[in-house]
């Protein structure tokens, strides 16, 4: 019988033909991430583990700061310099400090440490966003990621697959971001648990790589366990481009099965908003804007949209221009590498002359950590992938989530706005 | 193993209660037990701490522990006092992580239904049998898979790596 993209994946990594949906296999890992959150966790378990002394293999670990950082307060501070030590005694090859890394997620790409076909885990539940290279990626908590760093291996259960087939052409304003908002609804929040996502059909064959990447981002909002992308031409020169370390392109078979297929066309597609407090509460900007929503603040960035190419659609709209005199716009660069980038182009000046507040690049307020984190009874549209009670701060405020464009959009008028309505659109 | 009988009031939520209510993000960078369990639940019951006690179990409804892979989420419930978690279902991290760091957890629909705020519960974790005392019904828990089980039986994830480590050596 033809197996799934994932099942592929998960076979070759524990050695087997060919693996099914339920089987427990122990499956080894080609790298493992950690943060200095987790990290923390799991350098303490991975202490109290009998027989563990060293890694499994120092160059197939990375250690990523960017929860709090720069450190917001003592305590921080000391995470970091937690995971730091460990990193120096371990001589891990992959540790990325404050000012020479970034988000986790954005940063792993770049470095060229994610290729298709490659199983990886990490201690933070957006790791599944490496499935848009076609790899199998997933989240775990820190006593999982302790043992990966001590087996160089994990039991996992092979998750069964939903094959998603977007048809049709985005239109003006329309971003991956609105189509993966209109998937989590579709799937709703934990419709997709246990499960693998497979993304298919021409539209997402589209997409840039970027795009790809906010939308197997958010997998882990339906509750999956990874979303995966077939890898491309445009997979494999980006990843060409940054290693020369062989892989294994792998394809799902023609007969392989699927839980469930659902078809999604996105030709009359909205832009698409996910209202508070749930990222499976979305709906389309047109209902959304029926009624007059001021926001206090502007957030762009995160591990789903703090890329180049979501800057400059930023820039691109707030050239010239103020923002609106009644909120604050918080942008965090994804990483170091698009910070530079973004100066180079001239969109650091751009973003600062309109008014945003350009932060150093890390997670920053998506999780309510700092720089931007929210008070009672304010109200944010972000970039960002979650949207719950307190995510941003105050339990009594609420967050919106939306494309780089509706964001910027919302930022020139000062309340939730449809970008299609900006003046720009026709140039 | 005989794990020891769990037994305290509930404390009822609703459906998708994510980790960061659960515990928010800013407490993040605390590591002890203790200290983390005085926030725990904040995010949509400030007071919980306050009306925790020792024992206590909390309920809810489906996808319990949804959203990030913080396991100090169920460090959090551990660190102030709750024995256990009963559920309709629960998100896949953070079913792992409390199972990996040994905080009981339990699913079934007809328990999340019925046990209400204050109820007092017993639960025998090996028979996966729930007793609701003040209502006079009992419940059974879903078993949990064979893998899982025999994880459980071997003393959890580090005594698995432990071994794994030692057939290496």
């Amino acid at each position: 019988m033809g197996m799934t993209l994932t099942e592929k994946i998960l076979a070759r990594h524990a050695g087997l033909t060919a693996v099914e949906p339920g089987q427990i296999i122990n499956a080894k890992v080609d790298l493992v991430l950690a943060n200095e959150l987790s990290a923390a966790v799991a350098i303490a378990a991975f202490r109290n583990m009998k027989g563990a002394s060293r890694v499994f293999d120092h160059s197939k670990i990375a250690l990523v700061e960017d929860h709090f950082v720069p450190a917001k307060d003592a305590q921080s501070a000391k995470l970091a310099k937690l995971m730091k030590d460990f990193a120096a005694e371990q001589q891990i090859e992959h540790f990325f400090d404050v000012g020479r890394g970034g988000i986790e997620h954005v940063v792993l790409p770049e470095e060229g440490l994610v290729a298709p076909g490659e199983l990886i885990v990490g201690g933070d539940s957006h790791t599944c966003t490496y499935g848009a290279f076609g790899s199998f990626a997933t989240g775990m908590g820190s006593t999982d990621i302790a043992a990966a760093f001590a087996l160089g291996e994990v039991w996992l259960k092979v998750p069964c697959s939903i094959k998603l087939v977007y048809n049709g052409k985005l239109g003006e304003m329309v971003y991956a971001k609105d189509v993966m908002l209109k998937t989590v609804q579709t799937l709703g929040i934990d419709g997709a648990t246990y499960r693998a996502i497979e993304y298919h059909g021409t539209t997402v064959d589209n997409l840039s790589i970027t795009g790809r990447i906010t939308m197997a981002n958010m997998a882990i909002e339906a509750g999956a366990k990874n979303g995966i992308f077939h890898a491309d031409e445009k997979t494999l020169a980006y990843v060409r481009e940054r290693t020369d370390r062989e892989f294994v392109v792998e394809r799902a078979d023609g007969d392989a099965k699927y839980e469930r297929v659902i078809e999604i066309d996105v030709d009359a597609l909205e832009p698409q908003v996910a209202c508070p407090h749930l990222p499976d509460n979305v709906h389309s900007i047109s209902e959304v804007t029926r009624e007059d929503i001021p926001v206090d603040q502007v957030f762009i960035g995160s591990c789903t949209n703090g890329y180049i190419e979501d800057l400059r659609v930023v820039a691109k709209i707030l050239r010239g221009k103020r923002i609106a005199s009644n909120l604050r716009v918080i942008v965090n660069p994804g990483s170091q590498k698009v910070w530079m980038q973004a100066a180079d182009e001239g969109i650091l000046s751009v973003l600062a002359g309109a008014g945003c507040a350009v932060n150093t690049p890390g997670c920053g307020a998506c999780f309510g950590g700092h720089m931007g984190t929210l008070g009672d009874g304010e109200r944010c549209i972000s970039t960002t992938n979650r949207n719950y009670v307190g995510r941003m701060g105050s339990p009594k405020a609420e967050v919106y989530l939306a494309s780089p464009a509706t964001c910027a959009a919302s930022a020139l008028a000062g309340r939730i706005t449809d970008p299609r309505s900006l003046a720009l659109v026709a140039a | 193993m005989v794990a020891k009988t769990l037994r305290g009031h509930a404390h009822k939520y609703g459906k998708n209660v994510d980790t960061d209510v659960i515990i928010p993000g800013k407490y993040c960078s605390i590591v002890d037990p203790a200290e983390l369990g005085t926030h725990a639940m904040e995010g949509i019951d400030p007071e919980f701490s306050k009306k925790v006690e020792r024992g206590d179990l909390i309920v809810a409804d489906r996808n319990f522990g949804c959203g990030s892979s913080r396991e100090v989420a169920p460090i959090a419930l551990k660190g102030a006092g709750v024995s256990g978690v009963i559920a309709a279902s629960f998100a896949r991290i953070f079913y792992r992580n409390a199972l990996n760091i040994g905080l009981p957890i339990f699913e079934s629909s007809e328990a999340a239904d019925d046990i209400a705020t204050g109820d007092e519960i017993q639960v025998e974790p090996d028979s996966g049998t729930i007793r609701n005392i003040s209502k006079d019904k009992e419940y059974k828990a879903a078993a949990f898979p064979p893998f899982m089980q025999s994880l459980i039986d071997a003393g959890g994830l580090q005594a698995y790596v432990e071994k794994r480590l030692a057939e290496k050596a």
